[in-house]
């Protein structure tokens, strides 16, 4: 059974415990940002920062709304990245836990493909190419722990868990959800496993907050490898 | 807290007033999300739209200084509306007592005031003026019916009769269906079985009102019945996470440990003391706790001087310095010193005043004045460094610097205790750095040495050094657990007490064990059943919850007093001891009853405020043997009327020292008469100056903590918060020209500091009558010493040199500033 995570952002405050526990456990640095006057930094994902809690102040129905979004990877169920990247030593699932993973030898894509694949724009290159995202702290999960960011959050905004139980967990904090926010609605829960419950319209939060079909997905070239399955790799089409 | 951080979750709805609970206290929010998941309504009422105001059902924002304004139009609307809580009111509270003659309010001043020309009080109540009128056995009178014109319940309809909702709103900017709105959903609360929490920090102290705009909440939250019960209290979230451990202990100049006074110099005895301070009630109904007062005292002294402590010398009583009558030693009284000369050596021990004073240009300046100072902390600071700051020219300042390195607190055995009164043990993780050694050891071998000199030396006045028991060492290193033993308290012989024998040696059980005559002692009383012969209570680890299930939680650590999860918890029920919440309950009589009277008692749930019968029996006769519920106060019910207060016994609405309105609306008086407002050169005020036309307030953020210390050098909390900065409207930013993200200067009377602009929606200008008042908010996180450009300053430079008649806290949250382009 793969993990999944749930982030239930009407429940958020926007603390970034988990931001920076994302930091602590991958000892990642951290970057030299200025305020460009929001609370939000840094400005983006990064090679060194793989979470990062999106801010925007939004009207919405008249009512002023800071909306939080704790932007991650959402280790797809079928992931573009790695079916773009077509090479397991570069980028491959942990059949266990469903985490995708991404290695050194990333290094050898073609890292701006790899990006341009993700609907969810969160793959990040290093000057010499490395690709870098989050990794659902896949070394804690298989240690029986949760992954930091979920550990770190103070309110029970983020839960994690086998992908049946957080499916159903992720029902029924819908259900209550929509009590205060109408609008409220998973993003794409049956094709991640980091899955959003937002209050209102999607792209309110950030421009890449569902999988949308005009951008990212799979290349024509990717599609066709896909098609032709186990055969692929032999012909490297 | 009254109630404790748990409780949170039982409330039915959580006024968040006064803090900003989802970004300082994030893990309140745990306990907010699973009331609100229940059902509960969270209000928000904050002049900026925070992290808080994102999680509200209802958010409303009113300018800083304006709380009791705020308050005082809800005491109105549930007074009009019927909507307290009648039977607890009258029952509880001290609404039925009636006030003396001599009480009496015109145009904002309280009978009996007199001013102080010279500073820095404004001036003071002769508060036997507001004394309750008694019968022929020295009890106060009481009317239950609340008619008499002369009750308290009267004279407060009457007060908050000019708080109608036109003025409420034009002194807090807040539009009035949004103040009905508030006031609405709040006094819902006020039905049986129902309970409303008000969570509250800084932002309701840090005022020149500040003790009022709290005392305006618990008459509130009397009158809707939400003291003593589960999801209800008075709620102070502590800035730090031993704050309330370090008052307990003694933090301030005024109270020793367990809130006994700090002799006066006309306390000239022992016996002179304990009478002074101990209250006396005729009531028979009334447990007055405070009667007790001489049996923590005398504990107290055993504990300073042990052996050496006896009945022949009133218990090394007249060792102990005094302090002058009408003096006071506060922070603000001691860097005023400090600035004129007159304190040579300064201990600034695990604090960093240089950016977390008030006005702290002038406690830079102060520290100039020194011989020496000793920075104990685990960093260096602006403190430690303030010698070679901005502006300084160290070759002309001749103090000298001592740096002690300190442990941090996970490399150090001992206890914290919570906001909620929770006293929990905590174990040493990873050992301490280099040289650095825990506060304990420090101050321990300080101890020690001073007292070698003193003997060798002789000294003025050695006997109190000499004498001071010194004895919290095992192996050469300070034993947490013989301190913790101490506070606790022994029996210093063998004793017999309530018919059992107690060895010399062993520890007192509880402070109802504590004796007058020298054979306890107790370090704070209030933390006698912390470390019993059963053990180390606080490093209980029980995850098991009391009967009640709700939250209490009763073995794991240890909370004061005697374990008592929710003090004042008798309120929680009738008067023939049943819960008024029959759901969240948290305590209930479980006595035998027999032809309509209780014959046995037993109390289940919480340690109950003391044991006694209910005040009725089911049959609804009195009982005699009962006590009332308020047991600290010494008749013994909930104060409505709070005459102890140095500026009146009711809550009145001053404007800040510092202010946009040239008019208060509801009175002649501008500012709090009894306000205390230092005067040096380094003292600039400046109210409706056209040249600092904005409301100024400082505060925190999730991601730095207090001055900075331990998050400024923290790289991945500085990428989150990178610069100092200040948050405005978009339309102030027009109106001044500044662009999002810009650096500008906020200039006060006092000082300027360079910020990045933060141009926000959550910002916007207030309504003031007809006027247009923009407020701006500044953390107070930054300091010259890290980031090494030095270019971001403490916000304390802005804030000015005034505070609290009761406490002296600095009025930090409401003062004048200007924003302008770089």
């Amino acid at each position: 059974m793969s993990k999944s995570i749930l982030i239930d952002t009407t429940i958020c405050t926007g603390c970034r415990g988990c931001q920076v526990a994302c930091k602590q456990w991958h000892n990642l640095p951290a970057e030299k940002t200025t305020n460009v006057g929001s609370f939000q930094n840094p400005q983006d994902l990064s090679f060194d920062t793989y979470k990062l809690v999106r801010m925007n102040e939004e009207i919405i129905n008249g009512k002023l709304e800071w909306l939080f979004f704790a932007d991650q990877c959402r280790h797809c169920i079928d992931a573009p990245c790695l079916e773009t990247a077509f090479d397991e030593n570069a980028i491959y699932k942990d059949s266990a836990t469903g985490a995708v993973q991404y290695t050194k030898t990333t290094k050898k894509l073609d890292a701006d493909e790899i990006i341009g694949s993700c609907p969810y724009n969160i793959p990040r290159k290093a000057v010499d190419g490395t690709l870098a995202k989050c990794d659902m702290c896949n070394d804690r999960i298989h240690n029986g722990l949760k992954p930091a960011c979920v550990t770190a959050c103070p309110t029970g905004a983020m839960q994690f868990g086998d992908r049946d139980e957080i499916l159903a967990l992720a029902g029924q904090r819908l259900e209550k959800a929509k009590k205060k926010f109408p609008k409220a609605m998973l993003l794409n829960p049956d094709e991640v496993n980091v899955i959003y419950l937002v209050g209102f319209d999607p792209e309110l939060y950030t421009d890449y907050a569902v999988a949308s079909n005009d951008r990212g997905g799979l290349s024509r070239s990717v599609a066709l490898r896909k098609m032709m399955g186990p055969f692929a790799k032999m012909m490297r089409v | 807290m009254t109630n404790h951080w748990i409780d949170i979750k039982n409330s039915d709805c959580i006024l968040i007033m006064g803090s900003n609970a989802a970004e300082n206290h994030p893990i309140s929010f745990k306990y907010v999300t699973q009331a609100m998941e229940k059902g509960a309504k969270l209000i928000n009422v904050d002049p900026r739209f925070t992290r808080t105001s994102s999680k509200a059902d209802i958010y409303t924002a009113l300018r800083s200084g304006t709380d009791i304004a705020f308050l005082g139009g809800m005491i109105k609307y549930i007074l009009e509306n019927n909507l307290y809580n009648h039977e607890y009111t009258a029952a509880y509270t001290n609404a039925p007592f009636i006030v003396g003659e001599a009480y009496g309010f015109k145009d904002g001043l309280f009978a009996g005031y007199t001013k102080n020309e010279e500073g820095p009080s404004a001036g003071s109540y002769d508060k036997s003026k507001w004394a309750f009128e008694m019968d022929a056995n020295g009890v106060p009178k009481l009317d239950r019916t609340l008619k008499n014109k002369k009750t308290v319940f009267q004279l407060m309809k009457e007060h908050y009769s000019r708080y109608d909702l036109d003025t409420v709103s034009k002194v807090t900017g807040t539009p009035k269906e949004d103040l009905i709105e508030v006031y609405k959903t709040y006094a819902a609360t006020g039905k049986t079985g129902k309970a409303g929490t008000i969570m509250y920090a800084m932002g309701w102290t840090q005022h020149t009102v500040g003790t009022q705009n709290i005392r305006t909440m618990a008459m509130i939250q009397l009158m809707l019945g939400n003291m003593g019960v589960a999801g209800g209290g008075v709620n102070a979230l502590r800035g730090e996470s031993n704050v309330q451990g370090s008052t307990d202990h003694c933090l301030l100049w005024h109270i020793w440990p367990g809130y006994l006074k700090t002799p006066r110099a006309s306390n000239n005895s022992l016996e002179a003391y304990n009478k002074k301070w101990t209250p006396k009630s005729q009531d028979p109904l009334s447990a007055n706790w405070w009667q007790n007062y001489p049996k923590y005292s005398v504990s107290l002294l055993k504990s300073f001087f042990g052996k050496t402590a006896t009945k022949d010398n009133q218990f090394g009583y007249n060792w102990l310095p005094k302090v002058d009558d009408g003096s006071v030693y506060s922070w603000f009284d001691i860097f005023d010193s400090m600035y004129k000369g007159d304190v040579k050596g300064f201990f600034a021990w695990g604090q960093n005043p240089a950016c977390s004073g008030s006005n702290a240009s002038k406690v830079r300046k102060s520290m100039e004045e020194l011989d020496w100072m000793v920075n104990v902390n685990i960093f260096d600071n602006e403190t430690g460094s303030f010698w070679k700051g901005p502006g300084t020219d160290a070759s002309k300042i001749k103090t000298e610097v001592f740096m002690l390195p300190a442990a941090v607190s996970v490399e150090k055995e001992g206890s914290i205790t919570n906001s909620g009164r929770w006293m929990q043990w905590r174990y040493q993780g990873p050992k301490p750095l280099g040289n650095s050694r825990p506060d304990g050891d420090i101050i321990m071998e300080l101890g020690q040495r001073i007292k070698e000199a003193y003997k060798k030396g002789g000294g003025v006045f050695k006997d109190p050094i000499v004498n001071l028991k010194w004895d919290y060492e095992t192996n050469g290193a300070y034993d947490p657990h013989k301190a913790a033993k101490e506070i606790n308290g022994y029996f210093t012989k063998d004793v017999t007490v309530k018919g059992k024998l107690c060895k010399k040696g062993t520890l007192v059980p509880s402070f109802a064990w504590l004796q007058t005559d020298g054979s306890t002692s107790s370090g704070n009383w209030l933390y006698c059943n912390s470390y019993t012969e059963k053990g180390n209570m606080s490093a209980r680890r029980s995850q098991q919850d009391a009967p009640n299930n709700i939250g209490l939680y009763p073995e794991f650590a240890w909370c004061w007093p005697v374990n008592r999860r929710i003090i004042y918890n008798r309120a929680s029920v009738d008067p023939k001891g049943r819960p008024w919440d029959k759901k969240d309950w948290v305590i209930k009589f479980a006595g035998e009853e027999k032809d309509g009277k209780y014959v046995s008692k037993k109390w289940i749930g919480d340690v109950p405020d003391g044991g006694w019968y209910p005040l009725e029996n089911p049959d609804g006769s009195k009982r005699k043997d009962s006590k009332h519920p308020f047991i600290m106060r010494k008749h013994g019910f909930g104060q409505i009327f709070g005459p102890g207060r140095a500026d009146g016994p009711f809550p009145e609405h001053y404007e800040p020292l510092e202010c946009p309105v040239e008019k208060n609306s509801f009175s002649s008086q501008m500012v709090n008469p009894t306000a205390v407002v230092y005067n040096t050169k380094a003292d600039a005020h400046a109210t409706c100056d056209p040249r600092f036309p904005f409301v100024g307030t400082t505060y925190r953020v999730s991601e730095h903590w207090q001055t900075g210390l331990m998050t400024r050098p923290q790289p991945w909390l500085m990428e989150l918060q990178p610069n100092m900065f200040v948050e405005m409207s978009e339309e102030l930013a027009k109106l001044r020209g500044i662009k999002n993200g810009e650096r500008v200067n906020v200039t006060s009377a006092r000082s300027s500091v360079e910020c990045t602009a933060i141009v926000t929606k959550r910002f916007k200008p207030f309504k003031i009558g007809y006027a247009t008042v923009h407020q701006v908010g500044v953390p107070w996180h930054y300091g010259w010493r890290w980031p090494a450009t030095g270019t971001e300053e403490s916000a304390n430079l802005l804030t000015p040199s005034a505070g609290d008649p009761n406490t002296r806290i600095p009025e930090t949250k409401a003062f004048m500033v200007n924003v302008t382009k770089l």
